[in-house]
This record gives structure tokens, C-alpha cells and sequence, in this order.
């Protein structure tokens, strides 16, 4: 695999140009799995692409693909506008956010980061760039096309206007899944998000915010990073027994029911930024994300896949449930109404892998799909079965790449192509 | 899901065709007859096409714009005679098993690999990993398109391209048919089952069953006294 990183369209566009084992785009890398990575191929990361053009008139931001949700928030939030979607870190870019089509807090009333962008420039495998918008097919299958559509240059997207840099914070401390589910569907802000903690005695109990704009005060739009992880973090720290002990101290801290505290966008949405790479925390071998929607009236399917993963050997140190509104028109795009489970395990669990498959086959069941950007282990007939329209995306991303010049590792294990 | 099968009369080829159930499929057979008889008992789009020397796999590609999948199932076991052979059937069942299934492995190879993706699927046999004293030419002649395989699987691992070995004991079949089965007997079916959940998998090599893996492990490393007086 080599990589390199284009100053400019025309760099890129030679660098395809007699490319001949494939190639991918790649952001800021922060997919946990395989989705910018090409054994043997050309990965293209555009990190150097870092146009940011603020429209304060039409409400726009025109970005280019490499800049990155924490420098947009830089630039937007003291001029008093913000990306209607961000995600849980900051160090995402433009064009991951779109490939991946990702999610925030927010999604039961703001939908995704794609639902937001009004127009996409992409350069094609052909080395024509092409400006496409919503409702066209090229679109539709590059917002959560994983970047096998071509390369996505810059986006036009739409933004909300917000009264200031603070959130106004509620949080209720939950006993099981159950409360978790009612308090995640209280009156209340749209940012909402339930921590639980599974290796608790108390089976889901956690910690639900609900959040929302308010207009005084001052902070910073971006999280700084107090600490660093150092490379060589030994494998033994994070354990089940000391993964317990913290989340009984952080449950046992948290307030029971608190109104309005209020807090900074970026410490709330994108806590983990304060300490930078965390994921050395899980040792060298490194953590596996499972990232899970079913469809509301499939409760029972999170039950099930929580009873299973208590049941086995497995030590989840990371779970995070959060609501889901409708889904929006891309035929890949993760989100679908109901309820998004997180599970981070680390590696070394040996029993995750078969675990996880057997997830695949209840969330199918349910009619429920797993995040591509997040998967480093499903199979071909696992995204088959969740992803139903996958064949309309195939004939779509296939008319956008005559070459057949876009592939990632990811694609090629779980058949997207 | 586009499937090329090449050798597309073989019994096993076509258990694997059914447990796929591709979109579209095409098979590639050296007597058309058959072909289109096979082809009416197939789900989906179905296309038939003569192997006639050079070019059939090419144009194969070319006409279906890609294959996801390619199962090489082309195979002649010969009579079980060894020294013992007329020596143009003797060369006959080299020929088949080896340099005819090995030109068209490395066309169908160079058909996906120019598409930067896909699984070549080639049916060898547990006869390739420890050729036996019964049938010496067969296995010799497996042995060899096992390597070829092998060798061109590993060249290509960072090409997108994957190939996968299946290695079945006996199986019942035409080809096999008044043989006495071997211990593991097993059916096309149970090899179409297992390929398919190498293809699902990332597995290179598929045994099956998947106990004679085991039981080969063993077999390969007999000290030679033994095996022969194994006398499989």
C-alpha cells in the first residue's frame, strides 16, 4: 500500500492517472477498521485539501474535502454557526463525514452529516470532476458510499445557526435498559446519548444526556488535547477489573437527575479529543468497535445482544446507546429509525469475532445493519443481508467508476463491489 | 453475484452454481448439449459457451463485464491402473488435470486480476496433498494444479484477487460412479456448502470434509514404510 497526499485536484488526478492495482481515498484515518486502507494499492489522503469558505448570507460553508469537523467548528462557532451533525471526534474530515455518512447526538432530529450537504464535488476515475446534489444517484451512493465513488473534493453544506459555544446539559443516571431507552425518548435537548455499563452486577445501568444550545457564556469551539497516550501503553491496564472499578467511580459520580448544566459543544461532543490516542489505552493489539442499529419495536434484539455478550467472555469496556431518527435516501448510509448500540472490546478477546458474527445474524433479523466505517470483521452475506439496497448502490457506484479504479480493503472483504 | 464455472457439467461445479444462486452465471463446457442441459437446471441468467482452445475465458470476461466468482471444476480421473495405464490415457488425465485446468486458471487469474477483485475457486482433491499408490497419475496431475494454484494465490495477495483450494475427499459423482467411496465420503452438495462459507470467510483453503484436514496433517507426514503399508 502507498500513500500519498495530493496539495491539489491535479495531484490527485495524476496520481489515477496510470494507477492500475486500485486506489482509496483517505481522510484523517479514524474508520476503525479497513475502510482506507488497499493492500497493494494507492490510498489518497487529503488531509492537505483544507479549504474552508464561510457563506454568513446564505447560511453555507464551502469546505474542502480535508478539512477537518474541529477546524470547521473553529472557524463557525465564533462567527455563530456550527455543522448541523458532528460526530463523536473532532479529527473527522469533510469527505469522511461523507463517505461514511456519519451521525451525531443529534440524529433523531437533524439526520446526518449528508442530509445537510446541498452539493459534492468528486473527481471520477475518468479524471473528470463532477458536481453532483442531492436526489441525483451519484450523490445518493457517495454519502456513505465509503469512498468508492471517486474522490470527494470539496462540499457545499448547510448550516445552523447557533446562540453560542454552550450546551445546556441534562443528565439522569439510569438502573437498566429500559429507563435507558424511556429517558433517551424524554422532553428534553437534542443532543442525546446513554453511556451503560455492561460489566456492572447491574446489568445496564448508565448515564443518559439530553443537551441543548443556549446563548450565554463563552468557550472554546475546540477540544484541546490534555494528555497523550505514550506509544508504548502496556496491554495489561485496561482490564475487566479495572474497567469495573472506573465505571463504578464515573456511574457513582454521576449526578442522579441534573438540569442545565451548562458546558462547552466540543468538551461535550467530543470527550475522548481530550486525551490523544486513546485507542493505545487497549495495548498494541488494539480494541474492536461493533456498531449496531435495529429498528424501533426490536428492543428485545439489544436485550438479547447484551444478555449474549454478559453471557460470554467477552469484556465490553465501552457501550453507548443512543436514539436514531428517519433514515434519509442513500442506499448505504447506516442510520435507520430506532436504537444504535456501541460496543468497543478489546482484541485480545478471542470469543469477540464469533460473538459478533452471531449479532450479525440477529440485527439482520431484525431488519437492522451494522456501521461499515466502524467493521474490521463482517462478512459478504451479513452486508447482504442488512443492506437491501445494495444492489441499486452497486449499479450506481459502477456507472460513476468505469475503470472499476475504487476499491478499499473493507470493499473487497465484505463484497461491497 | 456474476459466476463463471469452468468445466460447466461438473456435478461439484454445479452443487456450487445452486448453493450460490448467483444473478447471472456462465458456463463453459466443451460439449454444448450438456451444457444447455445443465444451464435449464440453473436459477438466474444463465449463458453457455464452448471451450475451444484459446480465447473462451477472455471472452467470457469480456461479455459479462467481470465475475465475482470463477470455480475451475475441470477433472478426469482416468482409469486406476498407474505403470499399469495405456500411456495416452495416462497423458490424457495429466493433460486435463494439469495443463488444460492450469491455462485456463491463468486466464481466468488474469481476468480478475485486471479487475482488481474477485475468487478463483479451484476444485483440487485430497489426492494432491500425498498422491497415493492407487491412483498415481490423478494425484500427481492434482498435485501439480494444487501447487500452480498455490503458488499464483500467494503471487496475488495484495491484488485484490483471492484463490481458493478446495479439497475434497471422495465424492460421489458420475466420475466417481462403481468406485468403492473412501472413508469421509461426501457429496457435491456438502462441497458446494463448504465452499460457500470459504467464499464468505477469508479462508484459502477448504477441506472437505473439513476432518480430513486433520487427518492429512497426519497422512502427509507418515514416515514412508507406514504409509505404504496403509496401502490407500
Amino acid at each position: 500500500m502507498s500513500l500519498v497526499r495530493p496539495g491539489d485536484s491535479g495531484a490527485i488526478e495524476a496520481a489515477i492517472a496510470g494507477c492500475a492495482g486500485g486506489a482509496i481515498s483517505r481522510g484523517m484515518g479514524r474508520s476503525y477498521g479497513d475502510a482506507a486502507q488497499l493492500r497493494g494499492g494507492l490510498v489518497l489522503q487529503t488531509t492537505r485539501l483544507k479549504g474552508i469558505a464561510l457563506d454568513q448570507e446564505a447560511g453555507t460553508v464551502l469546505a474542502q474535502a480535508g478539512a477537518t469537523v474541529g477546524e470547521l467548528l473553529a472557524s463557525l462557532v465564533p462567527a455563530g454557526w456550527m455543522v448541523p451533525v458532528v460526530p463523536g471526534t473532532q479529527h473527522v474530515t469533510v469527505g469522511g463525514a461523507i463517505a461514511s455518512d456519519i451521525h451525531g447526538k443529534n440524529h433523531g432530529v437533524a439526520g446526518t452529516f449528508g442530509t445537510h450537504v446541498e452539493q459534492i464535488s468528486i473527481l471520477r476515475s475518468d479524471g473528470e470532476v463532477q458536481s453532483t446534489e442531492p436526489g441525483e444517484s451519484l450523490f445518493e451512493a457517495t454519502v456513505g458510499g465509503m469512498g468508492l465513488t471517486g474522490v470527494i473534493l470539496s462540499a457545499r453544506i448547510k448550516l445552523c445557526a447557533i446562540p453560542g459555544p454552550l450546551l445546556a446539559v441534562d443528565t439522569d443516571r439510569v438502573a437498566s435498559l429500559d429507563d435507558a431507552l424511556d429517558s433517551l425518548r424524554a422532553p428534553g435537548g437534542p443532543y442525546r446519548v446513554a453511556w451503560l455499563d455492561l460489566l456492572s452486577a447491574q446489568p445496564g445501568r448508565g448515564i443518559v444526556t439530553r443537551a441543548n444550545h443556549i446563548d450565554d457564556g463563552d468557550a472554546s469551539p475546540i477540544v484541546r488535547a490534555r494528555a497523550t497516550v505514550p506509544r508504548r501503553w502496556p496491554a495489561g491496564v485496561l482490564r475487566p477489573s479495572s474497567v469495573r472499578a472506573f465505571n463504578a467511580f464515573r456511574f457513582g459520580s454521576a449526578p442522579r437527575a441534573e438540569r442545565g448544566r451548562s458546558e462547552s459543544i466540543a468538551r461535550h461532543m467530543f470527550p475522548l479529543d481530550a486525551l490523544d490516542a486513546w485507542p493505545r489505552l487497549y495495548g498494541p493489539r488494539g480494541f474492536m468497535q461493533y456498531q449496531l442499529v435495529v429498528p424501533s419495536g426490536s428492543e428485545r434484539t439489544l436485550e438479547t445482544v447484551i444478555e449474549r455478550l454478559r453471557r460470554s467472555r467477552v469484556p465490553c469496556y465501552l457501550a453507548v446507546l443512543k436514539d436514531f431518527g428517519p433514515a434519509n435516501d442513500a442506499p448505504l448510509s447506516f442510520p435507520i429509525e430506532g436504537w444504535t448500540l456501541t460496543l468497543d472490546v478489546p482484541r485480545s478477546a478471542r470469543a469477540a469475532e464469533l460473538l459478533f458474527d452471531g449479532f450479525d445474524e440477529l440485527v439482520a433479523e431484525s431488519g437492522g445493519r451494522v456501521y461499515l466505517s466502524k467493521d474490521a470483521r463482517m462478512k459478504p452475506d451479513a452486508l447482504r443481508a442488512m443492506y437491501p439496497r445494495l444492489d441499486e448502490w452497486r449499479a450506481a457506484r459502477d456507472r460513476a467508476d468505469s475503470r472499476g479504479l475504487w476499491r478499499s480493503d473493507l470493499a473487497l472483504r465484505v463484497g461491497l463491489l | 453475484m456474476k459466476l463463471l464455472l469452468i468445466g460447466g457439467t461438473s456435478e461439484i461445479g454445479l452443487a456450487i452454481a445452486r448453493r450460490l444462486r448467483p444473478s447471472h452465471t456462465v458456463l463453459l463446457g466443451r460439449n454444448e448439449e450438456r451444457l444447455a442441459a445443465a444451464a435449464d437446471g440453473l436459477e438466474g441468467e444463465v449463458a453457455t459457451g464452448v471451450l475451444d482452445g484459446d480465447g473462451a475465458v477472455e471472452r467470457a470476461f469480456a461479455a459479462a463485464a467481470g465475475f465475482d466468482v470463477v470455480v475451475l471444476a475441470i477433472g478426469v480421473l482416468g482409469g486406476q491402473a498407474g505403470l499399469d495405464a495405456d500411456t495416452e490415457e495416462a497423458l490424457a488425465v495429466m493433460r486435463v488435470n494439469f495443463l488444460d485446468s492450469g491455462a485456463l486458471m491463468l486466464q481466468s487469474l488474469r481476468g480478475l486480476r485486471a479487475q482488481g477483485r474477485g475468487t478463483l475457486v479451484v476444485l483440487s482433491s485430497v489426492a494432491a496433498e500425498r498422491p497415493r499408490a492407487s491412483n498415481p497419475i490423478y494425484g500427481a496431475a492434482k498435485a501439480g494444479l494444487d501447487g500452480l494454484a498455490q503458488g499464483l494465490g500467494d503471487a496475488m495477495s495484495s491484488s485484490g484477487v483471492r484463490v481458493l483450494v478446495v479439497r475434497p475427499g471422495f465424492v460421489r459423482t458420475r466420475m466417481t460412479a462403481g468406485l468403492q467411496p473412501a472413508p469421509f465420503a461426501t457429496t457435491p452438495e456438502a462441497v458446494a456448502e463448504a465452499v460457500a462459507k470459504g467464499l464468505n470467510g477469508n479462508a484459502h483453503t477448504v477441506w472437505v470434509p473439513s476432518r480430513l484436514r486433520l487427518v492429512f496433517a497426519v497422512l502427509r507426514h507418515l514416515p514412508r514404510p507406514i504409509w505404504r503399508k496403509l496401502a490407500l
